[in-house]
Formats: C-alpha cells, structure tokens, sequence
C-alpha cells in the first residue's frame, strides 16, 4: 500500500475554488504555502504564485532541512533529506558538520558550537597551534595570544618557562601575519575588520619577513609600519 | 478503623512514600487520606503541562516545595513541532510565585522559558535551591544573570542540552562574593566564554561543590586550576580539549586529575586531541559514567581510555568506536547498563566507520547487565536482533535507529519483523522500544502480543495498514506514550481504540493518514482528551474532512483546551466546531 501522503491546498479562501492534487515530495511546498497562506490570510493568491513555488521546490530540497517532507515507498532518485530523521538533535549535527568540513569553524546558532577553531602555524617552529578566534574580540587581543603561544619558539631560544619575558613577535618586522581566507588566498592579518576576519579565516601562518616577498609591497610596508 | 489515628501520625507515614504512584494511590483511599496526603505532598511531577492547569495544582496541592514540568512532545527534539507551538511556562511560575513563595526546585523540560519567567524565579522564591533547564529555550544569558544575582541559596544550575540565547559570558559573574552554596553547575550549551577568574573564585569558594559541567569555551589548558579548586568533584565535565598538546599543560593536567578522588562521570571533550585522554587515565577506574560523544576520535583511542574504566556502567560515544571498540568494551566493562552509540555523519549515503549490528551483538553478549540501548547503525539483521534478545532478556530500554528509513535486513531482504518480535517477546520487562528499518503490520502484532509493560513507542516509516495501529493500541496494557511519524495509521484504527487514549500521557502522529474528520469525532467522543490537530496549511475545515491532517496530538487533561494555541493548532471540540485560540 502506497505510504505516499496526498496534499490537497484548498484555494477558495485565496481567490481559486480549484483544489490540486499533488504527490512527490509536496510537503516543501506546503510548508510554503502553509506559511504564506498565515502570512496573507486575509489576501488573496492567484494561481500564479502556486507555478512560482513550484520553481523553487529544487532549492528546498537543498536547505533548510526543517521543511516538512515525506517518503514514498520506493524510493526517489535524489535522496531528499527527511526533517527529523534520522533522529539527531541539533548541538549533534553541528558538532559532526565541524568534523566533516575538516575546519574548524561552526556557524551554529544554537551557542554548542560557538568556536571557530583555526590552525596556526609559524614558520620554523616545530608544530602547529590551534586558536578559537572567538575568544578575542580585537586584533591586538588575538596577537597578544599568538604571541605568548609562540614566545617558546623564538629565534633567540627564549626560555620556555619564561613567559614574562614576551617577545611581540608580531611587531617584530622579521615575522608577518597572514591567513588563509574562504577563497583560499593568503592575506595580511588587520586589513577587515575584525568580525569579517574572524568570519572569513580558515587557517593563520606567521611568515618569516623573506618569506612575505611574494605579498603586495603595500602589505610588506603596512607590516614594517607597525614596528 | 481510619479515624482512630490521628491526623499527625498518618502525615508522619506519608512522609515516607516519596513515589508519585503511591501517593496517588494513597490519595483514592478515602476522603480524610486525600485531604491529609494532599497538605503533605511537597513533590509534583507534571508529565504534560497541558494536561492540567497551575491553578488546578495549587488549589490540591497547597505546599509543593518542588515542581517537574514537562512540556513539547519528544519530537520536538527533531524539529517536528513547529516554532511557537506552545509550552510556556510562565503562567505556571507566575502562578506559584503568588501561592508557593517556599518553593525550593523547579525542574522543567522542553519547555518555553523566558528571561522574565528567570527573573521572576529569581524574586520570588526566598529559598530557592534547584533550577533545572533540560531542552528549553527562549531565554538569554540575561536571565541567567538574574538567578545568580538573586537566587541566594541555590544549589543546583542545571541547563543540559537547553538553547539559550548566549548575548555574553558575563552572567556568571553575577554570583555574589558571598555566594557558597553551589553544588551542581552545568553549563555546557552555552557558547560564550565567561570570565575565568570568576569562574575559579566561585568554584574555590563553594566547597559542597559536586557537578561541575563546563561548556565548550573553557581550553584544556585552564582545566587544571579549576580541578585544582574543587578536588572533591565527583562529575566533570570539560570544555574543548583541542588546543595543540603540550608537556606543561599535560602534565598538569594529570596531576590535577589525580587530586580527584572521588570522580565518578567525565563528560565533555570537544574537539579532544588524542593525546589529551591519557591525563584521565588516574581516575578511569573509578569512573562509572563516561560521555564522549563530542569527542571525535578514533576507535583505538577510545578503546585505550575504555579499557581502564572496569566499573564503567554508561557509556555515551560516537560510532567512531567502531565494532572493534565495542568488542573490547565487551570485554573490559562487565558492569555496563547504558550504552549509546550516536553516528558521527548521519547524513552521508554511505558509510564512514565500519559500526554495524555486529557491535551491538557483541556487546550484548558480553555485558550482562545491559539494560539500555540507543544504537545508530546502517545495517541490521533478523538474526543480529534475535541474538540480542536471547543474550539479553533483561533489557528495559531498546532504541534502534537503522539510518536508512525502511531499511530491511541486509542479508535476507525481509523485513525486521521477526527480529524486533524476538525482542519484545524474550525482553519481558521492556519499558521503551524504538523501532526503524522495513516493518510491516506483522512487528505491530508481536509488540501487542508480547511487550505488556511497554510504556513508550517510537515509530517511523513502519506499518502496512490501520492493523498495526490498531495491534499496538489494543495490545500494549502499559502504553503511556505512542509517538509516530510516517506511517500509513489512519481513521479506523484511532476510533475504535479512543477508550485507551485516556489511559495514556500522549499520542503524536504526524505525516499519517488521519483525516480531518476523524480526528473531529474523536474529539467529540472523547472530552477528556485535547485532540489537537497541527496543520501549517490553514484551517483543515478550509479542506475536505477526508484529507489528512498534518500532525495530530492527543492528550488526556483536565484542564480544557488550551487558551495559548497558535494560529496553525486546533482543538477538536465535543460540539464539533473549530475553535481558535
């Protein structure tokens, strides 16, 4: 017996006595509908906007997966993701989508996962480091940061236990902060502001000075600049 | 005879039945024993906040010192209760804060709780002591800002798994200086980090101090001063262990770990760099409850840490353990009760980690005191789930969520009836049951026949016809809860079983076949129960009444319909007229 669930969409309050028989995987557009008709209960909607969301039913399925939808037996070709199922809560899924992407940023709403994890590299020191950029709110905050987690890797062979004795390695014209952004370039640290950063770094890399040739000129003097 | 004891003494061995079920039975034996059980009862659990009123509360119960509430239905949790559905709270601390002002512990879930309902905690109850928010949402840290400013005698903070709306980490500071009497703190849903050195100086100065359960904020490389504070703890939960390992920091943390003695549940690990979980080593043989379902490690990592935990008793892990974990788990954790097995890329087509039933069978075999299982796998078999009902006849909780919806048994390509039947017929004390994979009328039949003390049944995708509704409805004698999404259920089999809809806390049926006009009649035949049809299309009387309504919830209450309904819920009425909130 076919589990395929018929939705009918009565048009009467909205201007049309015709009624529409649908099967496939209605429930995005109903939901659709079900929400425009709240909206504009008291308005009217033409035959022309029910064309319309048939136009964006595509786009639904690759959202937002709260759109209600609802299985066939057989099964369709393009496997639709089912709202609910499988049954995981939110905080779980986004955890996993952190996994997958192999970054480390979340957009999640819900405040579970609301890191933003990137890499940090230096050149010449032996591993690399992790910052949750989320946890400063400025650019001087985040130097001060990296500073302190990279003062054991000085060239001048600090001692490690010596944390008191900071070298600001990042006014130190012998070391440019760079990043990797969404695009996959490499960019000087400072440019945008802060928020717009923290949004679009994937991964930091502390360049040595002789490195940084390959940067703008314009990057190379905005870095000697600030010594 | 009754009226030769005193008031007094009858109180006084009231005093000693702390179950719900008792006192109500209590309650029925006559009216001088309701009266004098009702001045006495100081402990109210409210399964569904719909089913009666604060009002109705308050007037029978004039003392309560605690409230548990519960509000949405489970599959709130999947998103399939729509956003404003309802379950405020505030009319009920309203409510209380004018007749409870002793009120000590109020523990809500999946409720709607606002800053001001917060607020208004915070003012109104002098000794209030126990605040516990499980799944809620609606309010902001400024809420929370309230209760620790005011709330001078609280003991327990508890918003496990609640979406709050995190505005900054500044709450936390609001603990007065002189504020000591912490005991249980779980914050872990929260996103913002709060000030370290208020966190430190609270934790140093509350010495009772048991559950501490940080969010993902706190790095590893702080959690050693903190343990260092409060070595009595007995829970611990962690903050993200992901920053890049280093000697100073690992062997802090080791030696902070060790200071703990009486730790008995970790939790948290975020993000958890491997090399971190060798630290918690020292207390793994004390440890009885383990939560790693954050950290996204590999199985011989996880089976390193597993394998020292030999009183372990509940372990919550992703499928990253794999069935070879779950083999050793098998082997080095005799005591296990609970296990939960949750999938770390629910949506991929195909396969990440090599998890399959084997894991659980093994497991079932191994651990013979399993009594709960949460499994999320992409295979199973008939022969798999008869294994584990003959290996594991004591089994109270059995949750299965086979990823695929419909999915039969890979080896045969039959459907799994056989092997949940084998489930319910051999595990005779099953309490809850989640079923999932290709299931036709047939598993319904078993599950009537055999699982009489099932309480909860979670369905998806399962059923062939109106038969097997009808099988789970006349056959369950303890059914309280019946939630069902995707499942050719409809008019037939609802109506001739509305009776057993009102010895039942719920049922949920959303993507059904429920038309409109049955659930009409069964409002109309049942005044005890709110029939509540759900439907984002519009009023269903704006379509004809053999259309399927989109959700369905039926509840028995005393409290009328709901005078909060939103705009896409409606009351089936006993007139049969449709009623707008």
């Amino acid at each position: 017996m076919e589990v395929g669930v018929m939705k009918m969409v009565n048009k009467e309050k909205l201007g049309l006595k015709e009624t529409e028989l649908r099967l496939g995987l209605p429930g995005t557009d109903e939901e659709i509908m079900g929400k425009n008709l709240i909206m504009n209960s008291n308005g009217k909607r033409g035959y022309k906007e029910t064309v319309d969301l048939k136009l964006h039913f595509s786009d639904m399925d690759r959202t937002d997966d709260r759109k209600e939808k609802n299985l066939h037996k057989e099964k369709t070709p393009a496997k639709a993701q089912v709202v609910g199922w499988p049954p995981v809560r939110s905080f779980r899924k986004n955890i996993m989508e952190v996994q997958k992407n192999g970054s480390e940023e979340t957009t999640d709403k819900t405040g579970m996962g609301g890191a933003a994890f990137v890499k940090v590299s230096m050149d010449g020191a032996p591993y690399l480091r992790k910052v949750d950029l989320k946890m400063y709110t400025t650019y001087q905050e985040l130097f001060d940061a990296l500073g302190k987690m990279f003062s054991s890797f000085t060239i001048g062979m600090m001692d490690f236990m010596n944390e008191s004795k900071l070298i600001d390695l990042l006014n130190d014209s012998d070391y440019v902060p760079t990043y990797e952004d969404k695009d996959g370039d490499w960019m000087l640290v400072g440019d945008v502001p802060w928020k717009m950063f923290v949004e679009s770094c994937k991964r930091l890399r502390i360049m040595k000075g002789t490195e940084a040739i390959g940067l703008a000129p314009r990057a190379m003097e905005k870095c000697k600049n600030r010594s | 005879m009754v009226y030769s004891f005193p008031e007094e003494v009858l109180e006084y061995v009231f005093a000693f039945l702390s179950s719900d079920k008792d006192r109500n039975a209590v309650s029925l034996v006559c009216k001088s024993w309701y009266e004098i059980e009702r001045w006495c009862r100081r402990r109210v659990f409210i399964g569904n906040c719909y089913a009666v009123s604060p009002q109705i509360m308050i007037r029978r119960f004039p003392e309560v010192r605690a409230v548990k509430i519960k509000g949405k239905p489970h599959f709130a949790d999947f998103n399939l209760v729509p956003e404003r559905w309802g379950a405020y709270v505030y009319p009920w601390i309203s409510a209380m804060a004018r007749s409870y002002p002793w009120l000590e512990e109020i523990k809500l879930k999946r409720m709607v709780v606002t800053d001001e309902s917060l607020e208004l905690i915070s003012k109104s109850f002098k000794n209030f002591k126990v605040l516990s928010l499980s799944s809620c949402e609606g309010f902001t840290t400024d809420g929370l800002s309230s209760i620790a400013a005011n709330c001078r005698n609280l003991r327990e903070l508890d918003l496990r798994e609640s979406e709050v709306e995190d505005l900054s980490g500044h709450w936390l500071s609001h603990f007065p200086d002189n504020f000591t009497s912490l005991v249980s703190l779980n914050m872990s849903c929260l996103g913002s980090e709060v000030s370290f050195s208020a966190l430190e100086r609270l934790i140093s100065r509350c010495p009772n101090l048991k559950t501490l359960r940080l969010n993902r904020a706190v790095p590893v490389e702080k959690l050693a001063s903190l343990l260092r504070r409060a070595p009595q703890l007995v829970e611990f939960g962690t903050g993200a262990c992901s920053t890049e390992i280093r000697t100073d920091i690992f062997s802090n943390l080791v030696e902070a770990f060790s200071g703990c003695k009486h730790l008995e549940s970790l939790s948290g690990f975020w993000d958890v760099v491997p090399a971190y979980l060798p630290a918690m080593y020292c207390v793994c043989s004390r440890i009885t409850k383990l939560n790693l379902s954050y950290a996204t490690v590999q199985s011989p990592d996880l089976v390193e840490l597993i394998s020292q935990c030999s009183n372990l008793k509940c372990l919550w892990v992703l499928d990253y353990i794999e069935d070879a974990g779950l083999k050793a788990l098998s082997s080095y954790c005799k005591d296990l009760q609970e296990l939960r097995v949750f999938p770390s890329d629910p949506y991929s087509a195909e396969p990440n980690v090599s998890l399959t039933e084997q894991g659980l069978v093994t497991v079932s075999a191994g651990c013979p005191k399993l009594q709960s299982v949460l499994y999320f796998c992409r295979q199973m078999s008939n022969a798999a789930l008869i294994a584990i009902a003959r290996n594991r006849p004591n089994l109270l909780r059995f949750r299965l969520c086979i990823i695929e919806p419909q999915a039969p048994d890979y080896l045969t390509l039959e459907p799994l009836d056989t092997g949940f039947g084998a489930i319910v017929e051999h595990c005779k004390e099953l309490r809850r049951l989640s079923l999932s994979g290709l299931l036709t009328d047939r598993v319904f039949e078993y599950i009537g026949t055999h699982a009489k003390k099932l309480e909860m049944l979670s369905l998806a995708f399962a059923g062939d016809s109106d038969l097997g509704l009808h099988h789970v409805l006349s056959g369950c004698e303890s059914l309280r809860k019946l939630e069902i999404r995707d499942c050719p259920f409809g008019d037939r089999a609802l109506l001739a079983n509305a009776a057993k809809l009102e010895t039942m806390r719920s049922l949920w049926m959303s993507s059904c076949s429920v038309s409109y006009g049955a659930c009409k009649l069964l409002g109309q035949k049942m005044p005890n129960l709110n029939v509540e049809v759900i439907d984002e299309r519009g009023p269903p009387d704006s379509r004809p009444e053999s259309i399927s309504v989109e959700k369905l919830y039926v509840y028995r209450t005393v409290a009328g319909p709901r005078a909060d309904k939103p705009d896409f819920v409606w009351t089936m009425d006993e007139d049969g007229a449709l009623r707008f909130s």
